[in-house]
């Protein structure tokens, strides 16, 4: 009978879902200010591990992009960053530059990764605010007063991510859309071409 | 004396004279944070001209400033900039009607410059005394003067109208440049450019991928000052400071009433 087949099948179907969510590492829709913090402080620990590992500048950008995606909400990052052209690109053109933007981000932060070595960083507190939660860290690199970085997390994506990030005030997604959006232009608007050159590392 | 009341009237006459004459951003534009920026041919010129000094001047003097020097002695120097500034600042303070920050800024400085060794360390800060940090700029806030335009500066790099008055008065305003015995004339600003080179030899990589390796380098110059600015200036006010917050989920439309484009079944972390 087609109504019992059906029945069996969506019976299997949500025993797999509910076990993939079981799977889950970080309990889904449930943040709490705790959370965020537990999150950030993961992401600084991942990254000073990766400085103090002393591999290659190759691999540790390849850490670095793991983490990335690990911890951050890629997607709603990209497609904030590719801005009204987000709204053209096609569902292929959306994922392919994601998955650029997330090795051009790794890349262009990566490199620079000596600035922190023997730096110190204090998660301070989070809260809530209205597009997540907000949590505040002080940064001490050697030589120069302590900076604030903040990251903004949320669990929209169905798990507790950072989307945003904020080093004394200048705010990453909306600094890499002004740098995207010119990127574009310099290549006549081109999507395609501007997702060939960022994964092959050409750009401006 | 009477020529020096008269300079000071003749700064603020040029002040007002300044802030007044340069255009004005449409009040709906200026608070939804948008970048004002009329005279962006000029500005553009003079980026070019201010990316020639740095490659060819600022730079490599930066640099081997930072190599030659050790580095304890650039973070000494760092100090004692910022310490000769810090009874402008305490003037800046008093004029913002801020008599405790002023007395904060007093207090680190009598502290750096004896305990200190004439400002060469930063004792004050090892003590956990509050932080300072301001400028004419930020007096002009106070007192309700608006961003204005963004400008950048021949030499000095990214300002806005506003911004560029509080740098030409905080040249005059230090009490330091008027005491009867001083080692020399202008010392703040020597120190101030010395400071300038220490940090943009330390932190060259960074530097340098904002100004050669970015695809516009006067439009991620321009952002990145107008964001840390706007953020310094929103510091003890929490209804700017979160308004300096957008929200992408909103905004990129995963909402499908903003979004009409959008398909709402469509999942982002589909492979």
């Amino acid at each position: 009978m087609p109504s019992n087949h059906l029945n069996r099948r969506g019976f299997v179907a949500t025993g797999l879902a509910g076990l993939a969510l079981t799977a889950l590492p970080l309990p889904a829709f449930a943040q709490t200010e705790a959370e965020a913090k537990a999150l950030v402080v993961s992401v600084v620990d991942d990254i000073n591990r990766v400085i103090a590992s002393g591999k290659s500048e190759k691999a540790m950008i390849r850490d670095f992009e793991k983490i990335f995606v690990q911890y951050a909400d890629v997607p709603i990052m990209a497609r904030y960053v590719l801005g009204a052209d987000a709204r053209s690109a096609s569902p292929s053109q959306l994922k392919q530059f994601t998955n650029a933007f997330q090795g051009y981000i790794a890349n262009k932060y990566g490199r620079r990764f000596r600035e922190f070595i023997g730096g110190q960083v204090t998660v301070r507190n989070a809260r809530k605010i209205k597009a997540g939660y907000e949590v505040r860290t002080s940064v001490k690199l050697q030589g120069s007063s302590p900076f604030e970085v903040t990251f903004l997390v949320s669990d929209k994506s169905g798990r507790d991510k950072f989307f945003n990030m904020f080093i004394e005030g200048v705010n990453m997604l909306l600094t890499e859309r002004t740098e995207v959006g010119a990127m574009l232009d310099a290549r006549g608007g081109d999507l395609n071409r501007l997702i060939k050159d960022m994964k092959q590392n050409r750009l401006s | 004396m009477s020529s020096r009341l008269r300079l000071k009237h003749l700064i603020i006459l040029s002040v007002m004279t300044v802030l007044s004459a340069c255009a004005s951003q449409p009040a709906d534009q200026a608070a939804r944070g948008e970048v004002f920026d009329p005279y962006e041919n000029a500005n553009r010129g003079i980026h070019k001209f201010n990316l020639g000094v740095d490659r060819f001047l600022f730079r490599p003097a930066s640099k081997g400033y930072v190599k030659i020097v050790p580095d304890p002695m650039v973070t000494s120097f760092n100090h004692f900039a910022e310490n000769i500034s810090l009874p402008g600042q305490a003037v800046d303070y008093l004029l913002q009607g801020n008599p405790k920050q002023m007395g904060n800024a007093l207090l680190r400085f009598v502290i750096n410059m004896t305990v200190g060794g004439i400002g060469l360390s930063d004792p004050a800060s090892e003590l956990n005394l509050p932080p300072v940090d301001t400028d004419f700029g930020e007096t002009l806030h106070v007192w309700g003067f608006g961003e204005g335009a963004y400008v950048e500066l021949p030499f000095y790099g990214p300002s806005t109208t506003r911004d560029a008055v509080g740098v030409v008065v905080n040249l005059f305003s230090n009490p330091i440049n008027f005491t009867p015995t001083r080692p020399a004339d202008n010392l703040g600003v020597y120190a101030e450019v010395v400071r300038r080179m220490g940090d943009r030899g330390r932190f060259s990589d960074t530097v340098d991928s904002i100004l050669y390796e970015s695809a516009d380098s006067y439009a991620q110059a321009r952002t990145i000052y107008l964001q840390n600015r706007r953020f310094e200036l929103a510091r003890d006010d929490e209804d700017a400071y979160l308004g300096l917050y957008d929200d992408p989920y909103a905004e990129t439309g995963t909402d499908p009433v903003r979004d009409p484009y959008l398909d709402p079944y469509e999942d982002p972390y589909a492979e």
